[in-house]
């Protein structure tokens, strides 16, 4: 089903286009918005129709990283289809309402950008066939909730509820990520169809707990659920449309969702009803009695949803299909009349200018539709007959009694169920009373008024919703709800019966007791009130999370200020100790000499390594006498090139040696403008600090190589000398491995360099520097700042030098060689003539700056990497074959060489462009004092 | 000679530290080179140390050095050096933005 995966992309593109819309005019944006959320709606028609006609899954699917199991993919069944269905619809409605409710000052095209994007996370959430994929939408609801709930980011209290739930909501995702690795671990795949049929399995695992915790921690903290509920009423400082959809209708209802999806997969077992019920019920019965409570009225309803949510947990952790097509029931009925209370508690905030019940009164004269509106929806939730939650709530008393009487010890639960519905009854009946009722209104910011007609008209349809489903339930809400069940199951749905009337039941009584109890409760109000502002009014779940909030914070700080001191030495001292402890604890108890027979000992070796050691040591020792340390420096440097040598390296040799030259160049060049000795700084304690860190990390590292180089060894390269010739037409079997086996890596590699070139130059754009004049001891430059002999000479060796370098190049393939020396020797040969003739001279000679060169070998490594892709190979793959050359003979050419062509020059371009720039730094300083044209030799 | 190799890489991984430890730029770019040297040395001699025969395919030789850490360190060594070039310029420009040549940009 191709549809599927564009329903959910559709938001996320359109989500680009509020934005847009709103610079040709502020009401654009809702328009273009809603007609994002239509075209949604009209490509869910027909696979929705096929999910509900022929109760089929559909499934779309596209491997992504098959080694780790990880695949895109959709799939829309019953309760996905149920869900997208109340994501786009109430979506839709809420972008409606939307329009009108947000002030002139409130930027539209942010808030609908928003909105779309939110939709998108919550679509591909609902309809994620593979778990990975699903959390990430899960990831991307906390994301889009919070920019929504922090939409007025100039409000304080708005910033700080998004912060608390990104924080909970964010937790929550991580043990959930937790949770659905161990599920994969357990059955082998991510993918929904097999998990909801591995049931048996995941049941008889040993890690089915430590699962199903994590799983649950994530959903509690989705759903709301007691104790993570406190971000829930904070979020109310998002704008009312925000608050309709998402903390109603949608993304609270993902942990639910969850709950529901993975119902088949993960219930029925004893430790699934001990955590899911109880804390179902706590939560429940938590809500409804603080709702009553609440003053405010978004408040109220807040308290008012985690209860649902409550209620709804609870009937998935009894866990009886029965309880669990109550419970996707009752989804559907607590969306609808919820997401129009907060609607209607919107419209009353909008007129009236305040949401505070103890100065609301007496609205009914002033917006008698909205309060008929908010009468309907308000005994929804309570519970009345002939209203949708009637049917829902009535459903869930049955459950309770039948728990209650197929055993014992549940006896509490009818009572409990009971109590919390008069508490629903008693605090839908406060919001009814207390607002459009209970005397005259005083002092109001604002003469109410009715809104204007279209702001009324979402809050109608779902009401007429609920009307419906409540007189015609199973002519209006049956089918969807017998598929998604049917879905949430994975089996054969239990016998129900979608009636208004089912003659007297027990929980018809409950019904009543509740309706009357809740009339009781209202009546004692004050008291009440009163009683609960003494006891409990300061408790607040807040001040715990602020009080965790802070602890962390400060505990950071401190550890913060324990290993991070803005210092490089300090930092780079703990590091390294770090480092050295680790590497102390791997050599623990493990023999240090290896089996294999040592290598014989040669003086020549001998007396390299002795040159080579002073030449280190010489280079600590006299590190404050820059100039002589940097002498000291390249011989090191020249001796691990021999090492190369001695060790049948040649390419690296001559590698190692040219780097070695322009390195030299590029620090004498560097000192030019540093000073020229170090002071004595460090104290003596510092010294024997460093010291002791440095024998003991080259103490540590002699016996790990020492270690290594004693033990036998088994190298995965015959492979590689194997198919040098044959497969990469080269005998040197480096550079194939370079230009072509690895050459991918390669490509990356002068992409590295590349890009270092471009900071470089960056860094060297209007860098100022003051060119000493005279040396350290007060001595001018050499006035023969060309020296003749060294002028001629170097003009005679370039032609000779490239000529080299493209013999280099050339036979790079076969012998030692290769791009990346050939670019050295010519980077080489061109500074020299830069030392030599200056750059005054040589800069007008050579045709251009060189830093083009650098794209320009890129693009040819990468466009000799996409000629294979147009002959139909993969990536880099390289062609080769024998060609007669005239006058040069037989030769084997491979398009590889083209690619080490591409090496080549990345490599002139760099080198010679940073030396250049660093030289001339020095040299503009200079041309000031020379004629305009530059002194010719 | 394995011995001599293991104590050659110890003695260019200490000094490389305690340059690296020192407080002004220059010596740490000293230090960032030796340090260097050992790794691309470590890293080379993971191959093994083989006298006389490099990885060029000949017909009638059957032992050739490992040629795979030789291609990693190749690579290695150009990287280092634009490593280095970078953390030159990088000292030049604080040395011109903050006036000194501290590690920490500021002069104790």
């Amino acid at each position: 089903m191709k549809a599927l995966p564009l329903i959910v992309l559709l938001p996320f593109l359109g989500a680009m286009l509020p934005p847009w819309a709103v610079t040709a005019g502020r009401l654009r944006s809702a328009w273009v918005t809603g007609a994002v959320a239509l075209a949604a709606i009209a490509l869910l028609v027909a696979p929705g129709l096929s999910v509900m006609l022929q109760g089929e899954t559909l499934l779309w699917q596209m491997d992504w990283f098959p080694a780790l199991g990880l695949s895109l993919g959709f799939r829309l069944d019953g309760l996905a289809l149920l869900f997208a269905l109340m994501i786009l619809v109430i979506g839709l409605l809420v972008i409606l309402y939307a329009r009108w409710y947000l002030a002139e000052q409130d930027p539209m095209g942010r808030f609908y950008a928003y909105l779309l994007l939110f939709m998108g996370s919550m679509l591909g959430l609902v309809m994620s066939e593979n778990l990975i994929q699903m959390l990430m939408f899960w990831e991307l609801t906390s994301i889009s909730s919070f920019l929504l709930i922090s939409y007025w980011r100039q409000r304080e209290d708005a910033r700080r509820g998004a912060r608390i739930a990104l924080a909970v909501t964010g937790g929550g995702g991580l043990a959930l990520l937790g949770g659905i690795l161990l599920l994969g671990e357990m059955v082998g795949s991510y993918d929904l169809s097999v998990i909801l049929a591995s049931g048996e399995l995941i049941h008889a695992h040993p890690l089915y707990v430590p699962a199903l915790v994590l799983i649950l921690l994530g959903v509690f903290t989705k759903s709301a659920q007691f104790p993570f509920h406190f971000w829930l009423p904070h979020a109310m400082a998002a704008p009312t449309p925000v608050s309709a959809y998402l903390h109603s209708a949608t993304m609270v209802k993902a942990g639910v969702f969850l709950l529901a999806r993975l119902f088949p997969a993960l219930s029925g077992s004893e430790a699934w009803t001990w955590l899911v019920a109880p804390t179902g019920m706590a939560t429940l019965l938590l809500g409804a009695y603080t709702a009553l409570f609440k003053h405010d009225l978004k408040g109220l309803l807040a308290y008012s949803t985690i209860s649902h949510l409550g209620l709804i947990t609870l009937l998935f952790g009894i866990g009886t299909p029965l309880a669990a097509v109550a419970g996707v029931f009752h989804i559907m009925n607590h969306a609808t009349f919820k997401a129009s209370l907060f609607m209607a508690a919107g419209i009353i905030d909008h007129e009236a200018g305040t949401r505070d019940m103890r100065r609301l009164a007496g609205l009914w004269r002033f917006m008698p539709q909205t309060g008929l509106l908010a009468m309907i929806a308000a005994a929804a939730m309570a519970g009345v007959p002939l209203l949708n939650g009637f049917l829902s709530k009535e459903m869930f008393f049955e459950k309770t009694v039948y728990m209650a009487t197929f055993e014992e010890s549940t006896w509490l639960l009818p009572v409990l169920a009971t109590i919390a519905g008069a508490l629903a009854v008693a605090y839908s009946l406060r919001f009814i009373h207390d607002v459009f009722f209970n005397g005259m209104p005083a002092d109001l910011p604002r003469t109410p008024h009715e809104p204007s007609r279209w702001m009324r008209v979402p809050v109608e349809v779902l009401v007429v919703i609920c009307v419906a489903v409540g007189i015609l339930p199973s002519l209006t809400f049956g089918p969807l709800l017998a598929v998604a069940a049917g879905a949430a199951l994975q089996a054969p749905l239990p016998d129900y019966s979608l009636k208004v009337w089912h003659g007297f039941t027990p929980a018809l009584g409950m019904s009543a007791i509740a309706l009357l109890g809740g009339l009781l409760i209202y009546s004692v109000r004050r008291p009440l009130f009163r009683w609960h502002d003494r006891l409990l009014g300061q408790v607040d779940a807040r001040w715990v999370f602020e009080q965790l909030e802070r602890s962390l914070f400060w505990s950071s700080r401190v550890l913060d200020r324990l290993i991070h001191r803005a210092s490089l030495q300090y930092m780079l001292a703990v590091l390294l100790g770090a480092t050295l402890v680790m590497l102390m604890l791997g050599f623990w108890q493990m023999p240090l000499t290896g089996s294999v027979a040592l290598t014989p000992l040669d003086p020549v070796s001998a007396a390299a390594a002795l040159c080579l050691a002073v030449g280190a040591v010489g280079t600590v020792v006299l590190h404050r006498q820059r100039w002589t340390a940097l002498v000291m420096l390249s011989v090191v440097g020249l001796i691990v090139a021999l090492i190369f040598v001695k060790f049948s390296a040649p390419d690296l040799a001559l590698t190692q040696l040219s780097v070695e030259m322009v390195t030299i160049v590029l620090l004498l060049l560097a000192l030019h403008f540093l000073p020229w000795t170090t002071p004595r700084e460090s104290s003596l304690p510092r010294k024997l600090r460093d010291g002791a860190l440095a024998i003991t990390g080259g103490g540590l590292t002699a016996t790990l190589t020492w270690a290594v180089l004693t033990r036998p060894y088994e190298s995965i390269s015959h492979w590689f000398l194997d198919n040098s010739v044959p497969g990469g037409g080269g005998t040197n079997v480096v550079n194939v491995i370079l230009v072509d086996f690895r050459g991918f890596d390669t490509l990356g590699e002068i992409t590295v360099l590349a890009i270092a070139a471009v900071g470089i130059y960056m860094m060297m754009r209007d860098l100022h520097l003051d060119s000493p004049k005279v040396d350290q001891e007060g001595r001018p430059w050499s006035s023969d700042r060309h020296p003749l002999i060294l002028a001629t000479f170097s003009r005679l060796l370039l032609p000779l030098a490239l000529m080299v370098a493209v013999f280099i190049l050339l036979r790079g393939h076969n012998l030692p060689g290769g791009g990346f020396i050939a670019g050295l020797i010519i980077a080489v040969a061109l500074v020299m003539q830069y030392l030599a003739n200056g750059i005054a001279w040589t800069q007008p000679r050579l045709s251009g700056e060189l830093h083009p060169l650098i794209g320009l070998g890129l693009l040819t490594a990468t466009a000799t990497g996409l000629g294979s892709l147009y002959f139909g190979y993969p990536f880099l793959t390289s062609a080769h074959d024998h060609v007669h050359l005239p006058f040069l003979g037989d030769a084997e050419l491979a398009t590889a060489m083209l690619f080490d062509l591409g090496v080549m020059m990345v490599v002139i371009g760099i080198t010679v462009v940073i030396l250049v720039r660093l030289g001339s730094i020095g040299a503009a300083h200079r041309r000031t004092l020379l004629p305009k044209n530059g002194e010719r030799h | 000679m394995e011995g001599l190799i293991a104590a050659i890489i110890g003695l260019l991984t200490a000094c490389g530290i305690y340059l690296v430890l020192r407080a002004r730029t220059f010596p740490v770019v000293m230090g960032l080179t030796l340090l260097s040297y050992a790794v691309n040395l470590f890293l080379f001699v993971m191959g093994r140390l083989n006298i006389g025969v490099p990885a060029i395919i000949e017909p009638d030789r059957a032992q050739y050095a490992d040629p795979l850490p030789q291609a990693l360190v190749l690579t290695a060594i150009v990287i280092g050096f634009g490593m280095t070039a970078f953390v030159v310029v990088l000292a030049l420009r604080a040395r011109a933005d903050l006036g000194n040549d501290h590690v920490d940009g500021k002069d104790p």
